[in-house]
This record gives C-alpha cells, sequence and structure tokens, in this order.
C-alpha cells in the first residue's frame, strides 16, 4: 500500500497512483503484469499505414 | 534436402512471438535449418547467412513474415509449414479477449485510467506511440532499441515538458511502485529509490538490497544512452527530482557507465541540491569527483547496495572482498586448483548481462591484467573475431551482435551452452565465469538448462589430464518465479562455485588463475 504522498506539489507526485498499465509489442510482458494481478491491456500493435512511413506520417497530421 | 521459402505480405508478428516458432519448429525431427523473420533489411542479411537465398527474400519488406524452412523431405517440410501455419493463426484465449486491443486509442478509451505504458515495438516506429502515451498522461518504459538518438531526445524534451519520464529506449529494467516491468526481479519494498541506465546493474543492486533485508521504494531505468552528452541525462535528472521529492524513498542510488563529460557535470550540481543521501556507482568515475558533490562513491555494484544499507541503518561499512569466511575460501581455492594442468591460466567470461560484465572486467583489469572482449574496456582490446577467444576473454553475449534474430541469453540457454562447450576445448583455460540473472522476463530454470554443457565441459578437461573450475554468482531474489535457493543447488551440483554477488565471484576468478599460475612456476 502507498504512503499519501504529503507533497501539495502535484508535479511531484509522480508513481503514486497504483500502476494501470498498457503494453504495446511484445506479449509475454503483459503476461508476466498479468500473473502478478495488475492492471494491464495489451496492444496487438502493427505497423501504422501497412508499414508506409510516409502515409503514416500524414495520418498523424490528420488524426 | 529440400528447401521451401514463403512469404506472407503486410502481416506484422513482433520478434519474441516469430522467435518462439523458431525455436518450437527447429526441434521437430527431420528439420534442418529454419528462419522465420520479418523481412527487414538487418533479417534478410541474417536469413542469408544460415543458408537461404532467392528473389522471394530479396525482394521481401519489413512489412512481410519471411519464411525459410529446410527438411530431409516434403513430409518434414508440410509438417513444419502446417505448425508454423497454426501458431501464426492462433487466436487470442478467451480470457484474453478482454485485454487485447488493436491500437493504444482504442485501449485508453476503455480503461481512462491507465496511467503506464512499455512500449516494445521495432524502433523505427517506437517515437510515435511514445508520444501518444505522453500526451495522454502515460509515464513510459520504452524497451526498444533502434531508436535513432535524435527521436530520444525529442521524447524525452516531451516528456520533461509535460513533467512526465521515458525510460528508455533499450530499458530492460524498472520496478515501479513496487511492480517488476520487463526484466526485473520481486524486491521487497522499502526506502531505497534508484535511477540507473545500466540494466543488469540495476538487477544486481536491488537484489542485493532485497538480501541484506532492506527493499526499494522506485527502481527507474533511463535507458543506456541517457547520459552520454547528446542526451546530456533527461531522464536521470527526472528520476531524481522523483526520488528527491518521494516520501517513500530516504536514500538515492545513481548507476552507470561513465557518462558524458559534460553530462556527468550536470548530474552531480542536481546531487548537491539533493535533500537526501546520495550513492553514485558511475563505472570508472574518479572518486573525488563524486565526492565533491556531497555524494558518496561506490566502487562496485556490491559495493552500492551496502552502502546504500549502510547508510539507511546508520551503520558503517566495511569493505570486503569477500564476506565467505577465509578459510572457507582458501579450502574452495585449494580444491579448485589442486587437480589443473601447469598450462591453465586464462578466465574466460561468458556474460547474459552488459553491465555484469563490465564490472568483472572493472575488477579483474588490476588483478589479472589485460582482458579482451567485444565490449572492451579498452578499445585495442577488442575481440576480432567472436569465435576466437584470446588469452583472458570476455564475451557479453547479450550484445546486438548475438541477439540479431535471435533470443537473448537471459532467455535461452542455447547460446551460451555453446560458448561453454568450446572453452573447454582450450587446454589454458583454467576457469569460466558466468552470471545467472533470475527475475520475470528470464529463462525458468537457466541453472538446470546449463547444467549439461558444464558438465560435459568440465569432463573434457578432466580426461586432458586438467580441471575446469566455473564460477558464477546468481543475480536474484527468494521471491523471483524461478527458486533462488534451487539455482544455486543445480550449480553447485555440476561443481560450480556459486559467490554472493558478481564482484566476489570476479575476484575468486582471479585467484585461482593467480594460483595456478603460481602453482606452475
Amino acid at each position: 500500500m502507498l504512503k499519501k504522498d504529503r507533497n501539495p506539489d502535484i508535479k511531484k507526485r509522480l508513481f503514486v497512483k497504483e500502476l494501470v498499465v498498457v503494453n504495446i509489442g511484445i506479449k509475454p510482458f503483459y503476461e508476466d503484469l498479468k500473473k502478478q494481478n495488475v492492471k494491464v491491456a495489451h496492444v496487438d500493435w502493427e505497423p501504422p499505414a501497412g508499414g508506409d512511413e510516409e502515409v503514416a506520417a500524414l495520418l498523424d497530421k490528420i488524426l | 534436402m529440400i528447401t521451401k521459402i514463403l512469404i506472407k505480405k503486410n502481416q506484422y508478428r513482433d520478434s519474441v512471438f516469430l522467435m518462439v516458432i523458431n525455436e518450437q519448429v527447429r526441434s521437430l525431427p527431420g528439420v534442418e535449418e529454419i528462419a522465420v523473420m520479418m523481412g527487414t533489411e538487418n533479417n534478410r542479411e541474417i536469413i542469408q547467412k544460415v543458408g537461404f537465398s532467392g528473389s522471394e527474400i530479396d525482394y521481401a519488406t519489413a512489412n512481410d513474415i519471411v519464411i525459410c524452412i529446410r527438411g530431409d523431405d516434403d513430409e518434414v517440410i508440410g509438417k513444419a509449414m502446417a505448425q508454423i501455419e497454426e501458431m501464426l493463426t492462433r487466436k487470442p484465449r478467451p480470457e484474453e479477449l478482454e485485454d487485447v486491443y488493436k491500437t493504444l486509442d482504442s485501449a485508453i478509451r476503455e480503461r481512462p485510467e491507465t496511467n503506464f505504458a512499455i512500449i516494445s515495438i521495432p524502433g523505427q516506429y517506437a517515437s510515435r506511440e511514445v508520444r501518444k502515451a505522453l500526451h495522454k498522461g502515460l509515464n513510459v518504459l520504452l524497451f526498444s532499441d533502434n531508436v535513432p538518438i535524435e527521436e530520444e531526445v525529442e521524447v524525452k524534451k516531451l516528456a520533461a515538458k509535460l513533467d512526465l519520464i521515458v525510460m528508455g529506449p533499450d530499458c530492460g529494467t524498472a520496478v515501479i511502485n513496487h511492480v517488476p516491468l520487463a526484466f526485473a526481479n520481486v524486491v521487497s519494498p522499502g526506502r531505497i529509490g534508484l535511477v540507473a541506465a545500466a540494466g543488469t546493474g540495476l538487477q544486481e543492486v536491488i537484489c542485493l538490497i532485497d538480501r541484506s533485508g532492506q527493499g526499494i521504494s522506485q527502481a527507474i531505468g533511463t535507458g543506456g544512452r541517457d547520459l552520454s552528452d547528446k542526451v546530456a541525462g533527461i531522464s536521470m535528472l527526472k528520476g531524481i527530482d522523483i526520488l528527491d521529492g518521494d516520501e517513500e524513498t530516504e536514500i538515492i542510488v545513481l548507476i552507470s557507465k561513465p557518462p558524458g563529460p559534460s553530462t556527468i557535470k550536470k548530474i552531480l550540481r542536481r546531487v548537491s541540491k539533493c535533500s537526501k543521501k546520495v550513492i553514485i556507482h558511475f563505472l570508472g568515475s574518479k572518486p573525488e569527483l563524486i565526492s565533491k558533490s556531497g555524494a558518496i562513491y561506490a566502487q562496485t555494484l556490491e559495493e552500492t547496495a551496502l552502502l546504500a544499507v549502510a547508510h539507511l541503518k546508520g551503520e558503517p561499512y566495511i569493505q570486503k572482498n569477500f564476506i565467505v569466511r577465509e578459510v572457507d575460501l582458501q579450502r574452495v581455492l585449494k580444491g579448485e586448483t589442486k587437480k589443473m594442468a601447469p598450462e591453465q591460466k586464462y578466465i574466460r567470461g561468458l556474460y547474459s548481462g552488459g553491465t555484469l560484465c563490465d564490472e568483472a572486467m572493472f575488477i579483474l583489469k588490476d588483478l589479472v591484467g589485460e582482458v579482451y572482449s567485444n565490449i572492451p574496456l579498452n578499445p585495442e582490446l577488442k575481440l576480432k573475431d567472436m569465435s576466437r577467444e584470446q588469452k583472458h576473454c570476455f564475451i557479453d553475449l547479450g550484445d546486438d551482435y548475438f541477439t540479431r534474430g535471435k533470443p537473448h541469453p537471459m532467455i535461452s540457454p542455447e547460446l551460451r551452452s555453446r560458448y561453454i562447450l568450446n572453452e573447454a576445448d582450450d587446454p589454458e583455460v583454467a576457469v569460466l565465469l558466468l552470471d545467472i540473472v533470475l527475475g520475470y522476463g528470464s529463462h525458468i530454470d537457466m541453472a538446470g538448462a546449463l547444467s549439461e554443457s558444464i558438465k560435459t565441459a568440465k569432463l573434457k578437461a578432466t580426461k586432458r589430464g586438467g580441471y575446469l573450475a566455473v564460477v558464477t554468482s546468481v543475480c536474484g531474489t527468494q521471491r523471483d518465479p524461478q527458486d533462488f535457493n534451487s539455482q544455486i543447488r543445480k550449480l553447485e551440483e555440476v561443481g560450480v562455485v556459486v559467490m554472493p554477488s558478481n564482484a566476489q565471484a570476479a575476484r575468486f576468478a582471479a585467484m585461482i588463475s593467480m594460483r595456478n599460475i603460481n602453482r606452475a612456476h
């Protein structure tokens, strides 16, 4: 159980909350966190725009 | 022999997933060689090196899966292809479906409480996902390597602006809010916080702290390049800020290989303003420079841990080369050298952890002299041919040279087993020095997996009229997924000398080598 951080400066309060993770890439990292009962989602990542870097960059600008 | 090559266009699978396919299909009867990889330029070179060629391979792209099999006959090829197909198209288990998303955006939309991202995708795509994660307010562990350094600087500056941290690239180890992430150990919660630009270095120190009865508040990784002058320590500085303001942290520890000359000044300036005691292990740094900042200098990873524990408890620290009783040390030393042939003198290090390899070489250079390596401390001692070790020689088997397209030696024993057997053919080798790294991500029974090759290697030396000593340390804790005590027992059963730390293992290996040289003279 984490101690409550008495520091009122919100900028310093990193890592205070319970870790809720999203794993993008190698699935064993997600599986290991599941085994430890950590809240974790897994993203089945694929290259954006079928791997076309130029199209992906354009999509980044629009979306 | 029949060869089959198949390209699956526009299908992506991560390298670990494909490695599992390679390992499983390679073991099928009649399969001589296999390569299942994404068609990147590097991978296509690897595929050619193992003897596959053809225009289909040449025209494959990084978005295609390249499948190459060589086997006894059509039936073998058919079974292998069927297994590959089954593994590629296997659906997630029903219980996983609610956890699995196609994109980061959809994951966060449905789980708005998400506050941390672990990113391990190919380097050229990584910074895009890091930026997305940062803009959603997530701290990031960036495991990916091959991220251009300019992109590293860009995402770290963005993180700093958003009051977040990017741990990486090439960061394999962190323990955040007492949760081991990626390759990390299960350690007790406590009051020592660490920031490290050295993965297995961080693992060694947190394990030694845990085994001394103390615990960790946070163990923050920064990635290996963070303290270069180009990146200028952005993540380490953020990590120091976090720990300095963290109520749980009483002692701060910093670990790195030698920082860039202007970065070390920046870090030490920040350290001089810390409200808490700081212990610094920057390998090879001058003690006076560290002490001038008000920090405490630690020469080895072990000393780093012991100093942190001593200062936490308010007890004096007394440096010792060994914690084993001298009489026991001498007994083991005599036992390991009494049957050695006079020509046996060299130490060969076969390491899975780069920082542990560095530390061992650093200790040995003052005891036994020049140490050749693929990651030498002195560039003149760079090993020219990876298959021909010379004199005292240390190999970091986790270096990129070995791990492109192949599993890391912390996950798979195969490459290290081959090197162990190789070293046993050299009559001038007196001692093998290894590291066994436990924790999440690592092989579930590395000690057991290496036992056969260690036994065979020792037998080869005995048959030649000599004796091969094998020394190691086990980097782990009692609560790691592997059984820590059973790992030590399995190693001792095959005659390995297990020392309590990497530093002590290196010193003991030096004693074996030096004792036999003295006896021969």
